[in-house]
C-alpha cells in the first residue's frame, strides 16, 4: 500500500490574548499541536486517542487545511500542500472530507436533506444538472442506509443517528480518498455507535478509502482501527498497530487509558485493579518541562523533568518513553500494589 | 409540529410535503392578530396608492366658508323611512353669544352620498387625467367632509388619504438602505472577525456617538429652502440611514460570530462552497426570521419618525401633505378644543404603527422553524 498523506512535524499554535492586554501585549502561545509526525497508507484506518484538550480535533483540522499549521508540513500523495490556498485548495478539499461529532449540528437547519448532501457536488461540479445530482444524491443515501423518499425532509426531523448518515452520505458524494472522522459516535446512543461504525467499515471496503478515526474512547477505536495513536497534550506519545497496542501497551499513558476501558463483565470488573490516572491534563499554556506527562505519571522519574522523550522506532511501533517496556513495567506494577492495598 | 396536524386542510401527510414557505404561511395564519394587522396594512396602502380616486377633494382645495367644519355623519334614517346613504346640508351661522362659526344641519335637505360620482379633475400618478371618484355627493357648494375640515377648509379626509402615501413610503427608501448596509457589514465583520472586525466596530461606535437631533436641524437649516421639500426629506432620512445601520450591523456581527463556529458552516467550507455562498446560503439564512422582524419594526420607527420630525418642523413642510404635517395644525390649544378632529391623523400613526407591530411579532414566531 502506498503512502496516502503524511505529517511532518506539524505544529498548531494559536496566540491567546489575555483580558487586560494591550494592542502591543506580545499574546501567550498555546501549542495545541506539537510536532505530531503521522503517515496514513492507503486504504488504512487510523485511530486517533486521547482525553479532550489533547489536540486531536485540531489536529485534523490541520491535516484538513481549515487551520493553516504553523509548523511542520502535510504531505498528500508525495505533494506539500501545507501552504496551499484558493483555488488549489479548493482542488485538494474534493479527496479529503469530514464527519463531525455532533451529526445534527453539523447540518443546516434551513436545507433539506437533499439539498445539504448535494451541497459539495454543486460548488465542485456547478456543470451537473439537477436531474443527475438528484439521482447521485439518492443512489448515496441508499448506500448509507437512508431511504431515498426523505431527501425534502429537513434534519431536525431525524433521529442522531440518521443525522450522521445523512453527514457521511454528504462527505462521500465527492468520492473523496480520505474521511477525517471527528468523533463520529461520541454523540450517539451505544447501539446506534455500532451501526455507524459498522457503516464506516462497510463504506471503506466499498469505496477503498482511508480514514483518520478520531475519539477519545480506545473501547471505539481498536474496533475499527488498523493503526492507534495515542496524543497527549498535542504531542503523539505512542503509535503502534491495533491490536499490538491493546495487548502490550508500552507508554504508561496508553496502560492508563486501556486500564479505563471497563469489561463488558460485572465480575471482572468489580475485582479489577484500576490504574486511574489522576490529576487534570495541565494546562497547554505552560507544559510541564521535560515530559510532559510526567505531572502524572506513576512511574516518573527526577530525569524526566529535565529531558524531552525523544520518540523511538521499533519496527512501525513508536514510543515517546526512554524507559523499556520492563522498567515501566515493574514500576507500574509496584504502583498499582500500593493502590490495591490502600 | 403536531399544532397543524388539526387544522382541516393539513393532514400529516401534506405537512411532512410542505415547502417552508408553506409552513410559515400556516404558522402566520394561526397568530389572529397578525393576520388582521396584515389586512389592515394591505388596506392602507391600497389606499395610498389609489388616493386620488380615494379622496373625494383635492389635498389643497380651499373652502373659505366652510372652515373648521365638524365631522359629518352619513345617515339613513329620513322621514320615518330607510334610505340610501345621505348627509344633511350645512348652514351656516353664528353663535350670538361667542361670535363662533358653527355649521348647524338643515334636516330638511338630505344630500345622497353617491358612489362613483364626477368630482374635482385629479392626475392619477401623473399618468392620466381624470374626474372620477369613489364616493361624494353632487352638489355646487356642499362638500362632503367625513373627517371635518380644517381652518382654510380643506377636506381632513382627503389630505388624511393623501397623506397616506407619504408617510407610508417616503422613509422606506432609507429602511432599505440601512438595511443593505447592516447585513453587508454586520456579515463582513463578523465573518472575518480580526482587525477587519476591529475597525468596522469602532467605526460603527463613533457613527452611534452622532446625535441625531441636531443632525436633523443641521440639515434642515443647511439644505436649500427652494429644493422639493420631499427629495429633501428623502435625502435627509438616506444620511439618518447612514447613522442607522448601525444596530442591525452589531445584531448581524454578534450571530455571525457564534454561527462561524457553528460546525455546518464549517460543513460548507469542506464542501468547497465559497465565502459568498457561504454568508448567503448558509449563515444569512438562519437570521431570516430576525431580519424580518427587525425590518416589519423599523417602518413604524421611521413613520414615528417622520411625524415626529415634521410635526416638529424639521422634516417635511407643507405643501407636502404627511400625517406629520397635519398634525402640525394640531398643535395649538385653540384647535384642540374647537376642533379635536384635527388629531384624527395621530390616531391613524398609531393604528398603522401597532399593525406593524404585531405583524412583526406574528411574522418572527411564524418564521422560527423551532417556534411551537
Amino acid at each position: 500500500m502506498s503512502l496516502l498523506l503524511e505529517t511532518r512535524g506539524v505544529e498548531v499554535t494559536f496566540p491567546i490574548r489575555g483580558k487586560g492586554d494591550w494592542p502591543w501585549t506580545p499574546p501567550r502561545l498555546l501549542r495545541a499541536v506539537a510536532g505530531v509526525s503521522l503517515t496514513l497508507r492507503e486504504g488504512e484506518t487510523l485511530g486517533v486517542v486521547g482525553e479532550s484538550g489533547s489536540g486531536k480535533s485540531t489536529l485534523a483540522r490541520a491535516i484538513l487545511g481549515t487551520i493553516p499549521p504553523t509548523g511542520g508540513k502535510v504531505i498528500w500523495q508525495g505533494r506539500d500542500i501545507t501552504g496551499l490556498s484558493g483555488e488549489a485548495r479548493r482542488a485538494h478539499a474534493k479527496d479529503v472530507q469530514m464527519v463531525f461529532q455532533d451529526p445534527l449540528a453539523a447540518l443546516n437547519p434551513r436545507m433539506t436533506v437533499g439539498q445539504i448532501i448535494a451541497e459539495p457536488l454543486r460548488t465542485h461540479h456547478p456543470e451537473i444538472s439537477r436531474e443527475e445530482a438528484r439521482a447521485r444524491v439518492q443512489e448515496i443515501m441508499a448506500q448509507v442506509g437512508l431511504l431515498p423518499n426523505l431527501i425534502n425532509r429537513y434534519p431536525h426531523e431525524f433521529s442522531g443517528g440518521q443525522c450522521q448518515r445523512i453527514g457521511i452520505a454528504r462527505a462521500l458524494i465527492l468520492r473523496p480518498k480520505l474521511l477525517i472522522c471527528d468523533e463520529p459516535v461520541s454523540a450517539l446512543d451505544v447501539s446506534v455507535q455500532a451501526q455507524v461504525i459498522n457503516l464506516l467499515k462497510e463504506i471503506q471496503g466499498a469505496f477503498g478509502l482511508s480514514i483518520i478515526f478520531i475519539a477519545h474512547d480506545l473501547s471505539v477505536v481498536r474496533h475499527v482501527s488498523d493503526r492507534i495513536a495515542v496524543m497527549y497534550l498535542g504531542r503523539l506519545v505512542e503509535v503502534a498497530a491495533g491490536k499490538r497496542l491493546i495487548a502490550e501497551p508500552w507508554h504508561p499513558y496508553t496502560k492508563a487509558l486501556i486500564a479505563s476501558i471497563p469489561v463488558p463483565d460485572p465480575a471482572v470488573e468489580r475485582v479489577r485493579v484500576k490504574a486511574a490516572l489522576t490529576g487534570e491534563l495541565p494546562s497547554p499554556l505552560a507544559p510541564p518541562s521535560g515530559c510532559v506527562f510526567r505531572t502524572r505519571c506513576p512511574v516518573a522519574r527526577p530525569s524526566c523533568a529535565e529531558l524531552v522523550p525523544e520518540t523511538r522506532s521499533e519496527g512501525d511501533r513508536m514510543v515517546a518513553c526512554p524507559f523499556a517496556p520492563e522498567e515501566i513495567g515493574q514500576l507500574d506494577n509496584a504502583v498499582t500494589v500500593r493502590a490495591g492495598g490502600i | 409540529m403536531t399544532d397543524f396536524a388539526d387544522s382541516p386542510e393539513t393532514d400529516g401527510a401534506e405537512l411532512y410535503r410542505a415547502s417552508a414557505r408553506q409552513l410559515i404561511w400556516w404558522r402566520f395564519r394561526k397568530h389572529r392578530l397578525a393576520v388582521v394587522s396584515l389586512v389592515f396594512l394591505v388596506f392602507a396602502y391600497l389606499v395610498a396608492i389609489f388616493a386620488e380616486f380615494i379622496a373625494p377633494y383635492q389635498p389643497g382645495s380651499i373652502e373659505k366658508l366652510q372652515t373648521f367644519v365638524q365631522p359629518q355623519v352619513v345617515r339613513v334614517w329620513h322621514d320615518g323611512g330607510f334610505h340610501a346613504p345621505f348627509v344633511y346640508e350645512l348652514k351656516r351661522t353664528r353663535d350670538p353669544e361667542t361670535a363662533r362659526v358653527r355649521y348647524v344641519e338643515d334636516r330638511e335637505k338630505p344630500l345622497p352620498v353617491r358612489f362613483f360620482v364626477r368630482g374635482e379633475r385629479y392626475e392619477f400618478w401623473g399618468l392620466w387625467e381624470s374626474d372620477l371618484h369613489l364616493f361624494g355627493i353632487e352638489h355646487r357648494k356642499q362638500k362632503l367632509n367625513l373627517l371635518g375640515t380644517d381652518s382654510l377648509g380643506r377636506d381632513l379626509f382627503s389630505r388624511l388619504v393623501y397623506g397616506a402615501r407619504v408617510t407610508l413610503s417616503a422613509g422606506l427608501v432609507g429602511v432599505i438602505f440601512a438595511f443593505v448596509l447592516g447585513l453587508f457589514f454586520g456579515s463582513i465583520s463578523g465573518y472575518y472577525g480580526g482587525w477587519l472586525d476591529a475597525s468596522i466596530q469602532r467605526l460603527m461606535e463613533f457613527i452611534r456617538s452622532i446625535p441625531t437631533i441636531p443632525l436633523w436641524m443641521g440639515l434642515a437649516a443647511a439644505l436649500p429652502i427652494e429644493w422639493d421639500p420631499l427629495f429633501v426629506y428623502v435625502l435627509i432620512t438616506l444620511i439618518l440611514a447612514l447613522i442607522g445601520w448601525t444596530h442591525l450591523a452589531r445584531v448581524v456581527r454578534g450571530r455571525f460570530l457564534s454561527l462561524r463556529e457553528e460546525d455546518y458552516v464549517m460543513a460548507a467550507r469542506l464542501a468547497g462552497a465559497s465565502e459568498y455562498r457561504i454568508v448567503t446560503k448558509h449563515m444569512l439564512p438562519a437570521m431570516t426570521s430576525y431580519i424580518i422582524a427587525a425590518m416589519t419594526l423599523a417602518v413604524p420607527e421611521m413613520i414615528l419618525g417622520e411625524t415626529a420630525l415634521s410635526f416638529l418642523g424639521l422634516g417635511l413642510r407643507p405643501p407636502v401633505v404627511s400625517w406629520g404635517v397635519l398634525l402640525q395644525d394640531a398643535q395649538n390649544l385653540r384647535s384642540i378644543s374647537l376642533a379635536p378632529w384635527l388629531l384624527t391623523p395621530g390616531v391613524a400613526v398609531v393604528c398603522v404603527v401597532l399593525a406593524f407591530n404585531f405583524l412583526g411579532d406574528g411574522l418572527r414566531d411564524a418564521a422560527d422553524p423551532y417556534g411551537q
